[in-house]
């Protein structure tokens, strides 16, 4: 019976600690929901590959290839920017859009590839190839595309399977005979026709991963593919850049809360009033507390960073200037966000179960747990709240894409509206702190 | 343009000024038009039970207490104002100092805060330990001190500034006899040095040894205020107070001593009398009911008299 006693002590305990049950209850089921969105087979959710095509051969071929690719379900192609009046995209400023970040692969179709399409045997090896630069921080989309890229050629290119298929029958194992040949032009005229009335092309919508079949390279498909990466060089190295800032954030954003819970020990002590009774005023003394925040904040990730420097040989030095940028402005934007805590707890108790169960969810959704770019377009859209996915953002733009500090400023500007924002309504909200 | 307290007339104004202050939290009202007012150099007791409405008139003159209506003034400045924060001191009852700083580190803190710089901030610091008698302990960390050492910070980092009025709020909570000397000594000596100290407190022997005047607040009134000799005198005129105590029934002793006008305190009845001679027939009559008499003293009527008398209720309730 005691034990009994024991038990119902302890549920009533739990029952009026809002904060516990919060950890116990909201944060698994939050947590099984996001990741239930991302990887749960929300088929109608699945994220498009976002890919940008060049016909600089502009041959039939070319154009039946580009118009079965935008028939593609899995795929979202643009063959020039947003903007009005833009022009179609060029190699160069393709190549220039990927390693922006605007989109993870670009296809290039070269000059003459329409005369050998279909890279059969080793006559296609030397025929112009299809170029797909691609954005390493993105592994599955070049995939992707170099899969759909071959299926593409098998459902949607007919006539120039068979055109190519004809050539090294020939070639191989003789002439056709007249009537053969009589034969063989019907059909291809009936294939031709066909094709022009768009038959084959089938949208898919099936899941990327099983079309893509084909390697990284892409050589070994029917439509030849040289891959080259045109952002990250040093994939592995960068790697880390992004693990450090993705996890960085995740910490700092635990480190501002615990820090900025000192407010609440103060207020608890008695200190926060006899400090409000001297010359400083509430508004001074949050914004101490975000100053030192940041700047603590701002050494935990450069910690972080020298250490991803020193044992996994992570480029930290020729990237110094982006990194103080992001990191300050990183590290103001959650010092904002604990300070912003802080003055809507009563007690560390709370403080510690709100901001476990919402930084935790910040950095799921913002990329700090599973890269965004994996996610579907909707969650990659909510991520855009939080302060990990600017974060995250903003450094794989130094380290990863090797932008000029300039090419910053998105992230710079919401990062520190984040901070600011955040900022006044922590100020408005600690007034409770200051009259009665 | 900011308020200045060196001018003639703020020298010449009272250290605190509550002129028929009322607040109100929804449905209760803390303070019911209150009205106090302290002189120069003098140390003003502030007396009442728990509840009573000490703490928001405390923090109503630090200026974190907005009045609903009426007003309070810090040498004639607004009490929110920075002029009236810079001419005040506030020693809470809580331990409000930074525990991993040590004592030196938490008084240069708090003088920054108060806006000491450079020499004088030294030199106030260095007074303040002297003053608080921790010069030893110094380097120590706060966290580190014993009680009484943590309290006598507490008040040293309430006055590094120097301030020319100072709020002690029950500043002898919780500290060993030996320790509360101390603290007395120290407010003597900041009274020395001419300052006007409001002081809260629990323990009568307190308020009659350190004040000057003293105010009774209950229910959110003042309900008497006056020198300690005034309020005993408004409350008991010449009386003098018979404690007795009485073996038998405590149901019966309790009966009859309220009949007789008396009242009981922790098993002690308590009677005022005009003249000695009433003494003998009260108790001949609790002789003829039966009680036993165990002990009977006389004795002056004191502030804890007036206070039980006043509020019905004793200082610890």
């Amino acid at each position: 019976m005691i034990i009994v006693d024991v038990v119902r002590t302890a549920v009533t305990g739990l029952r009026r600690d809002r904060g516990a049950l919060a950890l116990s209850f909201v944060l698994p089921i939050a947590f099984f929901s996001i990741f239930a969105v991302i990887f749960g087979g929300q088929h109608d959710t699945v994220p498009r590959v976002h890919i940008l095509v060049v016909d600089e051969d502009q041959s039939q071929a070319s154009r039946n290839l580009v118009q079965a690719l935008e028939r593609e379900g899995s795929l979202d192609v643009d063959t020039k920017p947003d903007a009005k009046n833009a022009v179609d995209y060029s190699a160069a400023t393709a190549e220039a859009a990927v390693k922006a970040g605007n989109a993870p692969v670009a296809l290039i179709i070269p000059a003459g590839w329409g005369q050998h399409p279909i890279g059969f045997g080793p006559d296609g090896q030397n025929a112009p190839k299809i170029q797909l630069l691609n954005d390493q921080s993105d592994a599955i989309a070049p995939q992707v595309v170099t899969g759909m890229l071959q299926k593409v050629a098998m459902t949607a290119m007919p006539v120039s399977m068979a055109d190519e298929g004809i050539k090294y029958t020939q070639k191989y194992l003789g002439d056709l005979t007249p009537e053969q040949k009589k034969r063989w032009g019907a059909a291809m005229d009936d294939l031709k026709a066909r094709q022009k009335s768009g038959w084959v092309a089938t949208d898919t919508t099936g899941s990327p991963g099983g079309s893509a079949g084909g390697s990284s390279g892409g050589s070994g498909g029917v439509i030849a593919v040289e891959t080259r990466g045109v952002a990250g060089d040093h994939r592995n190295k960068q790697m880390i850049s992004f693990y450090a800032a993705a996890f960085g954030v995740m910490f700092l954003l635990f480190t501002a809360s615990g820090s900025a819970g000192a407010l609440l020990d103060e207020q608890d002590s008695g200190t926060l009033d006899r400090v409000l009774s001297s010359r400083v005023t509430m508004t001074m003394l949050l914004a101490g507390k975000v100053a030192f925040n940041t700047l603590l904040a701002f050494v935990q990730l450069v910690v972080m960073f020298l250490w991803g420097w020193a044992v996994f040989h992570l480029d930290f030095q020729s990237h110094i200037l982006g990194f103080i940028v992001m990191g300050l402005c990183t590290a103001f934007a959650c010092a904002g966000f604990g300070i912003l805590l802080a003055s809507m707890c009563h007690s560390r108790g709370q403080l510690g179960a709100v901001s476990t169960l919402l930084i935790l969810m910040m950095s799921s959704l913002g990329g700090s747990m599973f890269p965004r770019f994996l996610m579907p377009a909707a969650v990659q859209k909510a991520g855009l709240f939080t302060i990990n996915a600017w974060a995250i953002d903003g450094f794989t733009k130094v380290f990863w894409r090797d932008l000029p500090v300039m090419a910053l400023w998105p992230q710079v500007a919401v990062l520190l509206a984040i901070g600011v924002v955040l900022f006044v309504v922590a100020r408005r909200i600690a007034r409770r702190w200051e009259f009665s | 343009m900011a308020q200045t307290l060196t001018t003639p007339a703020a020298v010449a104004a009272y250290p605190i000024e509550v002129t028929n202050m009322v607040k109100r939290f929804g449905a209760v009202t803390a303070l019911d038009g209150v009205s106090l007012r302290s002189e120069q150099a003098q140390c003003l007791g502030l007396l009442g039970p728990n509840g009573a409405g000490k703490s928001t008139l405390i923090r109503g003159i630090v200026g974190r207490v907005i009045p609903d209506s009426g007003t309070i003034r810090i040498f004639g400045a607004e009490a929110s104002s920075r002029a009236a924060r810079e001419a005040m001191g506030w020693i809470p009852q809580e331990i409000a100092i930074y525990p991993r700083l040590t004592c030196r580190e938490n008084l240069v803190c708090f003088g920054k805060y108060q806006g000491l710089n450079g020499a004088q901030l030294a030199e106030q610091v260095a007074w303040c330990l002297q003053w608080a008698a921790l010069e030893d302990r110094a380097k120590d960390p706060a966290g580190k001190l014993s009680g009484g050492m943590k309290r006598r910070l507490n008040m040293a980092a309430g006055i590094i500034h120097q301030p020319r009025l100072v709020l002690m709020d029950e500043p002898t909570v919780g500290v060993d006899p030996q320790s509360r000397n101390r603290i007395f000594e120290m407010i003597e000596m900041l009274r020395g040095r001419g300052m006007a100290v409001l002081y809260t407190t629990h323990y009568m022997e307190e308020a009659e040894r350190l004040c000057d005047r003293i105010a009774i607040i209950d229910h959110g009134k003042i309900i008497a205020e006056g020198t300690n000799e005034e309020l005993v005198r408004n409350a008991f005129g010449t009386r003098t107070e018979v404690a007795a105590r009485f073996g038998g029934e405590p149901q019966v002793v309790a009966a009859w001593v309220e009949q007789r006008g008396g009242r009981m305190n922790a098993g002690t009845a308590q009677f005022t009398i005009e003249r000695p001679g009433e003494i003998a027939p009260l108790l001949e009559e609790a002789s003829t009911r039966g009680l036993a008499i165990d002990d009977v003293s006389l004795r002056r009527p004191n502030l804890e008299s007036v206070f039980l008398h006043l509020t019905g209720r004793e200082l610890r309730d």
